[in-house]
């Protein structure tokens, strides 16, 4: 029972942190894919600057001596969320708006994407500098542990605070996006659109519309990762940049263009990371009584070492590239 | 054309004077030297975007790889590996990874022994993970000996020539481009980039960690010079260490022309003309029977050469192999918007965006820094304080500038300042 728990704190719940983060950035690229047609590099700074938004107003709500049970970083994170909605429809008005008016291919999108992750990157770092900053400066990160000594455990069930209201969270936005893109109008005209764009304009779509909208929930989203990662971990310039590409390999496992693929592709990639780095020793340990003696399990018996815990993400985008590049659901071929 | 690239090098002759009087010599000399290095870069990359049209995302791999060949070629031997265990227990770990890479051949060809469909998918599948299982148990105990005190706790070097070392970044960067592209070139734009970045970021992790033959982030100095230390001029001081630099900016200006020759010939041919088609409209070039696959892999190749050379050029020049010094922005994004803004599809604009965008890059850190000392002066005598930790913050502005001189170009002069000229015969 020991190792059962010792598996759960590990793996379940560390997947599923890592894949609710990861399932939520790339349903924002998944998205802005299926609308637009092209790779949205500066996700990952629409992530970060979403969570430098929250921590500021954290750190105003702070200060006007407001208080809650709950982390300050979820009371803030609605309106952070708008202002990011607000930022990122910004930045499509400011640099891919006049280059999709010229008729610019997709690839120049893309790059005008990595000019743009470039800016905010820099500006970023120029208000903020290099260094890291934390949530839980002035309040305290409460971690809950469920004893369990009653199924015969020695070692406490560990979650933390945030964590637990994370995938809360996490799982309220899915519902809320599956109903928006089932139910309303626009969600269904955003589907249309994204499997055939000219037959929706031609079907009286608004498609200008549309791509609001498409940024509107890319950077809401967007800022709620970014928010729930630094408030996981650190705040730091570098924070999603560092993980834009497994985000990546999560939309397209899932399907580029899919967003439940995209879910699916970020929990995916979030259970195998930590799957993958995952000590079986711990776990196998009471085989050790009845294995012979010169087939005892070594100290550390994981199927990678875990300062290659990133290129596990890389190594699944890779073969799924090579043997199905549509992903799981099917999305834009390659 | 002609007279707008001449008055654009002009324009570039007069700025490199102008950071040479202002910044100094000794400093304008090295940022020299590597801009020719990154030129040489930026041709690769030229060949692949500009020729080829290819998306490739994992110049920093092929950067690492140039950098890891020419340590590996040119630093001293290390006597205390090779009189050891070491080399045995490798060749052990070597004939492990044949021996799986045999087993996942066999499972590939399994067909022919009647197994087919998804069964030969499941028996292909455990064939990679036993083999993964039998590389691992002989390479994990020969790395943990090499590294300890007994092993010599690295490889060590061959030292042989650096030039030698050049070559075989060069060489080394195609084998691996070779694997890179048949893996990923059947794939569509956006997914080669994500798919070369993946792999340019596996090539990172790989050479941070295998502290047994890169040494890690404990890193590998002093790389040896091709050409003469300062130290070895007699007299010493500022006059030998500029005598020095010029003797390597002279040989990497050399290779830079030996390959803007061979490029530009390949390009006028009737080689360079299939490239341009197939980049333009593959479908209409293979239906004239051309092997687009092929063409691809093999400009891509080509183009890979020219990047691992590079790659070791820069590092024989600083002479430090750092592998944690490797950022995808300082590393591939910059080499990209080199090209961009320099001109795709023309080596003197490649050339030229290259040493100008390295020249704004190396620049921006020390005028922001001016800029920061005036508007802090400013705002502390108007009474609104001094701007706190100018140094850092200057450092970070170099990644806001080159994010705004490639979305500028894009909007303003999306060919690129040089532009490709389609030569239209008859």
């Amino acid at each position: 029972m020991t190792e059962l728990i010792f598996f759960i704190n590990q793996v379940v719940i560390s997947g599923a942190v890592l894949g609710c983060i990861y399932a939520l950035g790339a349903v924002g690229i998944t998205l802005v894919f299926g609308i637009l047609r092209f790779a949205h590099f500066a996700h990952s700074e629409l992530m970060t600057s979403g969570a430098f938004f929250a921590f500021l107003l954290a750190g105003a709500f702070a200060a006007w001596g407001i208080t809650a049970p709950i982390p300050m970083g979820f009371v803030v994170l609605p309106i952070a969320m708008v202002i990011s909605a607000i930022f990122a429809l910004g930045i499509d008005k400011g640099f891919y708006a006049p280059l999709r008016k010229r008729g610019a291919k997709p690839v120049t999108l893309l790059i005008a994407s990595i000019g743009v992750t470039l800016m905010v990157q820099g500006l970023i770092r120029l208000f903020f500098g290099a260094g890291s900053y934390s949530f839980f400066e002035t309040e305290t990160k409460d971690v809950f542990r469920v004893d369990l000594s009653a199924f015969g455990s020695t070692r406490p069930l560990v979650i933390t605070e945030p964590q637990l209201l994370m995938i809360v969270v996490t799982a309220l936005s899915v519902i809320a996006l599956h109903l928006f893109l089932t139910r309303s109008r626009l969600g269904k005209a955003m589907r249309a659109m994204a499997d055939n764009a000219d037959l929706a304009q031609v079907s009286g779509i608004n498609t200008a519309l549309v791509v609001r909208v498409t940024w509107i929930i890319a950077g809401a989203l967007g800022c709620m990762a970014g928010t729930m990662l630094a408030l996981d971990v650190t705040l730091k310039p570098d924070l999603a940049f560092n993980i834009i590409i497994p985000i990546f390999a999560a939309a397209i496992v899932g399907g580029l263009g899919q967003a439940y693929g995209a879910i699916a592709g970020g929990l995916l990639i979030g259970f195998a990371e930590s799957l993958a780095v995952f000590n079986w020793t711990m776990v196998l340990r009471p085989l050790n009584a009845i294995l012979p003696e010169w087939l005892q399990l070594p100290a550390t018996l994981a199927f990678v070492p875990t300062e290659y815990k990133l290129t596990v993400a890389f190594v699944i985008l890779v073969v799924t590239l090579l043997v199905r590049p549509t992903g799981i659901f099917k999305g834009a071929s390659s | 054309m002609i007279q707008r690239s001449l008055t654009l090098f002009a324009g570039l002759f007069a700025l490199i004077l102008v950071i040479g009087w202002v910044m100094g010599l000794p400093f304008t000399s090295s940022r020299l030297v590597e801009a020719a290095a990154y030129a040489l870069i930026a041709l690769g990359l030229n060949l692949q975007w500009g020729y080829g049209g290819l998306f490739n995302f994992g110049i920093m791999g092929f950067l690492m790889v140039g950098g890891f060949a020419v340590t590996f070629i040119s630093y001293p031997v290390n006597p205390q590996f090779w009189g050891a265990d070491g080399p045995w227990l490798l060749g052990r770990a070597l004939l492990a990874f044949f021996a799986g890479a045999l087993l996942v051949l066999a499972a590939r060809q399994s067909h022919r022994a009647g197994i087919t469909g998804k069964w030969k998918t499941v028996l292909t599948v455990i064939a990679w993970f036993v083999a993964y299982c039998i590389y691992r148990s002989q390479i994990d105990p020969a790395a943990a000996y090499i590294e300890s005190d007994a092993g010599g706790k690295w490889v060590g070097g061959l030292g042989a020539h650096p030039v030698l070392g050049w070559l075989f970044g060069g060489v080394l960067a195609a084998a691996i481009a070779y694997f890179v592209g048949k893996i990923s070139l059947g794939l569509r734009t956006d997914y080669l980039a994500i798919a070369t970045i993946g792999i340019s970021e596996i090539i990172r992790a790989l050479i941070k960690n295998m502290d047994w033959l890169t040494r890690g982030t404990l890193t590998v100095s002093p790389i040896p010079w091709p050409v003469p230390l300062p130290d070895a001029y007699a007299g010493g001081g500022q006059p030998a260490l500029l005598l020095a630099r010029g003797g390597f900016l002279l040989l990497a200006i050399a290779v830079l022309a030996i390959a803007i020759l061979l490029i530009s010939r390949a390009y006028a041919g009737p080689w360079g003309r299939m490239m341009r088609a197939i980049r333009d409209n593959h479908i209409a070039s293979a239906s004239m029977g051309k092997n687009v696959t092929a063409r691809q892999l093999e400009i891509f190749v080509f183009g890979s050469v020219l990047m691992g050379i590079g790659g070791a050029m820069l590092v024989s020049f600083v002479q430090i192999f750092d592998p944690s010094s490797y950022q995808p922005i300082n590393h591939t994004f910059l080499i990209w918007v080199m090209v961009i803004v320099g001109g795709a599809g023309n080596n003197w604009g490649a050339v030229f965006g290259a040493v100008l965008i390295w020249l704004i890059w190396v620049i921006s850190e020390p005028l922001a820094k001016a800029v920061f000392d005036v508007v802090s002066y400013w705002s502390s005598t108007a009474g609104w304080g001094a701007i706190p930790d100018i140094e850092a913050r200057s450092a970070q502005m170099r990644v806001f500038v080159l994010g705004l001189v490639i979305t500028i170009a894009l909007r303003f002069a999306p060919k690129g300042l040089i532009p490709e000229v389609v030569r239209r015969e008859g």
